[in-house]
């Protein structure tokens, strides 16, 4: 698969912080898709029978959807034949130490802020890498393979560890689920796996940096995360793409499953590039999350920062089937200039006694729209189930929307549901008391969002936390007055 | 693909019904009415009737009810007794004017209202359609014409009485009027009814909307109310359902608020089949104050669905609602509340709750409730909760020698007594409370009034 339908792309950054592009080769496939397109990544992926029966089976269903249109946002339409399914970098990504890797490759890390080396000796992050949807480099593996931990590429799993990847792929977000779904099931190019045996806890945090470089590409990764009886995994993951006029795609799916007593935290911080301004160009973020509690008292939670993407789709779930088992979802979304986000969760209670809450920030400015839209489900089977949710939304400016959709369905007497939602504006008298202490406008809106949002970043593990902070800064500057 | 089959039959037999019947409704109705029949037709025939994949109708499959078969009451069927000997909604200590519909016609032999104060109108909105076009023509669908909803428009097509009211300017209707909605018929129909009231400026009135039904019979009742609340104006409508539960009916309100008005809107449903209440407030002029309150009580296989949406265009209204449900054996119950605050529409202030407590694990509740905010400075804010009564609070009730059941009984009429404190004729307040306790009790079958149906 070397020389053969190859595009090198040459485009020169601009300005935005992530915004650069980084001129190592690339190998991609023509735009455009049908089942020869989906025979050819799985072929050059070289992946068994069952894994092409997958793609088919999602792409015919595919075929039958229509694009969701029930979404508080206006989507331009999307040709779907005018996108690049597949784009990787061209050095094959396996690499024995650090130094065979491309030295442009090194040189994006850095600039993301994810120094491979370094990491593993300071923060004792294990990073798994994944540019146009390829995953070029897991650090820390031998590390975790001493515990029995696997963490590796999507590719890689399905090579080495097919038994698992055909038993849980498709068990929380099955290929019928939804349109983008079905779309990243049938074409999906790579993506990370983990899997935390019984009886173990991961001793670091996982994570994965996802980047699309590649211009006129979408990204469609996969992450599965599989948690062992008793077992736990803190999981982080980020992206960031470059600045360009066009709309890029991103249809992501990550599935959790969570058996007896495991807990599994997923840390997200997407700063995909928000388009300009005058809303030119930006990332498509429409992505499928949804963990599985299959075990009894088992806990899975969501906590994510959105501020990037020029139209976000995503609602991170929990299906609570083990009795006792436990939902989190924790959100800060910041919409600013033409942003657009319609974003929240479901929690279905299934199993007995099982427990949700939900928090989400929205954060408006600019001419901007951010949407919270939330399910939560008891069945009848769920006795004594319990959800609370609160969905804050703060206005900065006139111009900008917040909405707030939330479902709430029960159906068994001893289960109690209570949501709030408050949308209100920074008080004029918090913002003159900062200003008489010689805190500027500014600074003072950038404090009070902090607050604001300190109940959500709490949640974070302690470098994204910090990062999530500065993003919320950056993403709201220039929207006061 | 049966299921869009069915669901184009359905549209059909309505479209077909109403082609079929066209100059019989035309017949005797004003202009006004007729004028607008067609354009109604074409948008009910655009979406059919709401199935549950109707994002609207999602909790309420109105597809059910609409399909089966019903007689259809085109013209005014004559009664052969004299209703106002054989029906009794009294409510003690208040003295209403009374005027009775049935099955969404005006009765013929209603007593003629005398002490009405001058220039007040109250009658059949056929016969003022007929003779005082004036009064009508301003406001006849000028918000239920602006709706999408496939079942008002239906409504349109076929509407040819109702309930009228007018209260000119500065005229305070001290007497509530009370409108009595029977229906009564042998076998199952389908009844049509449109009412207007019309508030002027800084007047002042109160209706009161009883719905009974006199047959143990199916009814459905498709009903569109349109409401103009003028400048200064205060209005009360409060409304008691209270049918058979094979009594489904589809309710659309539309209300129009003009500056510095004052509206409160109060629906207990006491018993009843399918119940769909579809509230729409529109604050058109500012410093507009609207009071929504809803509660249901609900048991066998009843379904309630509350669906209100309060758009607030102008800025520095304030609006307000409080729903409760209170849900026992297979019963089912919906709210949908939305708020939608346009932009520029600052300093809004706008709150909505909506409690609900479930008794058996056979009752179900779905409840939606929505902002859409597009202006920075207002204060909005809905909370919804679903869940039982307080254990800690029959405890302290049962420490202090209350027997179990009637500490749960303590504990829900205080729950919906928080609904019927709003309520601002006292007479009518003692009474519902009487009511709702009743229905608590599983005592009441009917108003006890009305014990001669």
């Amino acid at each position: 698969m070397e020389e053969q339908d190859k595009i090198l792309h040459e485009v020169t950054s601009q300005e935005y912080k992530f915004g650069f592009v980084s001129d190592f080769e690339s190998e991609s496939i023509p735009k455009g898709l049908n089942e020869d397109v989906i025979r050819v990544i799985s072929a050059k992926k070289n992946e068994p029978e069952f894994m092409l029966q997958f793609r088919l089976d999602a792409y015919r269903k595919w075929l039958e959807m229509p694009m969701p249109d029930w979404a508080y946002l206006k989507i331009p339409p999307i040709d779907f034949q005018d996108i690049i399914y597949y784009s990787a970098p061209k050095t094959k990504p396996q690499y024995e130490s650090l130094d065979e890797v491309d030295p442009d490759l090194i040189e994006t890390f850095n600039k993301l802020g994810i120094p491979l080396e370094e990491q593993k000796v300071l923060a004792g992050v294990a990073v798994d890498a994944v540019i146009d949807s390829v995953s070029v480099k897991t650090t820390f593996k031998e590390t975790l393979a001493e515990k029995g931990i696997i963490f590796c590429s999507f590719s890689e799993a399905v090579q080495e560890h097919p038994d698992l990847i055909k038993k849980y792929l498709g068990m929380a977000v099955p290929t019928s689920d939804n349109f983008f779904a079905a779309l990243n099931s049938a074409v999906f190019s790579d993506g990370s796996f983990c899997y935390i045996p019984k009886g173990v806890r991961c001793p670091m945090e996982l994570s994965t940096y996802f980047r699309i470089n590649a211009a006129g590409t979408g990204q469609f990764e996969r992450t599965l995360i599989v948690a062992e009886d008793e077992s736990y995994v803190s999981y982080l993951e980020g992206c960031t793409a470059p600045m360009r006029d066009e709309n890029q795609l991103h249809a992501a799916v990550v599935e959790i499953i969570a058996l007896d007593r495991a807990e599994v935290k997923y840390s997200t911080v997407q700063n995909w590039y928000p388009g300009n301004k005058e809303g030119k160009g930006g990332v498509y973020n429409f992505v499928t999350k949804r963990g599985i509690c299959r075990g009894v008292s088992s806990k899975i939670s969501w906590t994510q920062v959105e501020t990037g993407s020029a139209i976000t789709w995503k609602y991170p779930s929990c299906i609570l089937m083990g009795d006792n088992s436990v939902g989190e979802f924790n959100s800060v979304a910041v919409t600013n200039n033409h942003q657009q986000a319609d974003t929240g969760t479901k929690m279905v209670h299934i199993g007995k006694n099982t427990k949700s809450t939900i928090i989400s920030k929205g954060i408006s400015a600019g001419v901007s729209n951010n949407a919270y839209r939330g399910l939560v489900k008891v069945l009848p089977g769920a006795v004594n189930s319990r959800n609370f949710s609160q969905c804050d939304s703060l206005l900065l400016g006139s111009t900008c929307g917040a909405h707030t959709f939330p479902y709430i369905e029960v159906g068994n007497k001893s289960s109690v549901v209570e949501h709030e939602a408050t949308t209100s504006k920074i008080g004029e008298d918090q913002i003159f008391y900062c200003n008489q202490r010689g805190i500027s406008t500014e600074d003072a809106i950038g404090m009070i969002v902090n607050g604001y949002a300190k109940e959500v970043l709490n949640k974070l593990p302690m470098e994204f936390a910090v990062e999530a902070q500065k993003l919320l800064a950056i993403s709201l500057e220039g929207s006061v007055g | 693909m049966t299921l869009t089959a069915n669901k184009v039959a359905l549209s059909e037999k309505y479209t077909e019904l109403f082609h079929a019947n066209r100059s019989l409704l035309d017949e005797g109705s004003s202009d006004l009415l007729n004028r607008m029949r067609e354009i109604a037709i074409k948008r009910f025939e655009k979406v059919g009737i709401p199935g549950f994949k109707n994002e609207n109708y999602k909790y309420t499959n109105l597809e059910r009810v609409f399909g089966k078969s019903f007689r259809h009451l085109l013209e005014y069927q004559p009664v052969d007794v004299d209703l106002n000997e054989a029906f009794r909604c009294d409510v003690p200590q208040l003295d209403t004017d009374v005027v009775l519909l049935v099955n969404g016609w005006y009765y013929a032999k209603n007593q003629p209202l005398n002490n009405l104060p001058k220039g007040v109108v109250v009658g059949s909105l056929k016969q003022v359609a007929n003779e005082q076009p004036e009064l009508v023509k301003d406001y006849l669908n000028r918000q239920a014409g602006l709706s999408d909803d496939p079942i008002v428009a239906l409504n349109t097509a076929f509407a040819q009485d109702g309930f009228f009211m007018y209260v000119p300017d500065q005229v305070v209707v001290e007497k509530p009027i009370q409108v009595i909605n029977l229906m009564r018929a042998e076998e199952p129909v389908f009844a049509t009814q449109r009412n207007l009231i019309i508030a002027g400026k800084n007047s002042q009135a109160k209706v009161i909307f009883c719905d009974h039904t006199m047959n143990p019979v199916d009814f459905l009742t498709n009903s569109v109310t349109e409401v103009f609340v003028g400048q200064d104006a205060v209005l009360d409508i409060y409304t008691i359902q209270n049918q058979n539960n094979q009594a489904n009916s589809v309710n659309s309100s539309f209300f129009r608020q003009e500056a510095n008005s004052n509206l409160l809107s109060s629906v207990a449903t006491l018993h009843g089949g399918l119940i769909r209440n579809n509230l729409k407030v529109e604050m058109a002029g500012e410093h507009a104050e609207a009071n929504l309150y809803g509660m249901s009580f609900t048991d066998k296989n009843q379904h309630v669905d509350n669906f209100t949406n309060i758009e607030h265009a102008v800025p520095n209204c304030l609006s307000n609602q409080v729903y409760k449900n209170v849900l026992d054996e297979d019963s089912v119950g919906a709210f949908t509340g939305r708020i939608h605050v346009v932009r520029d529409a600052q300093k809004t202030n706008a709150f909505q709750r909506n409690n609900n407590v479930l008794l058996t694990d056979s009752a179900k509740m779905n409840t939606k409730p929505q902002l859409i905010i597009d202006a920075d400075d207002v204060k909005c804010s809905h909370g919804a909760t679903i869940g039982q009564i307080d254990e800690e609070a029959l405890f302290y009730l049962r420490a202090r020698c209350i027997g179990e059941a009637d500490a749960r009984m303590m504990l829900m009429n205080a729950f919906a007594h928080e609904v019927v404190q709003n309520i601002r004729v006292e007479p009518l307040r003692d009474r519902i409370d009487e009511l709702v306790e009743k229905r608590l009790r599983g005592e009441l079958a009917r108003c006890h009034a009305c014990d001669k149906n």
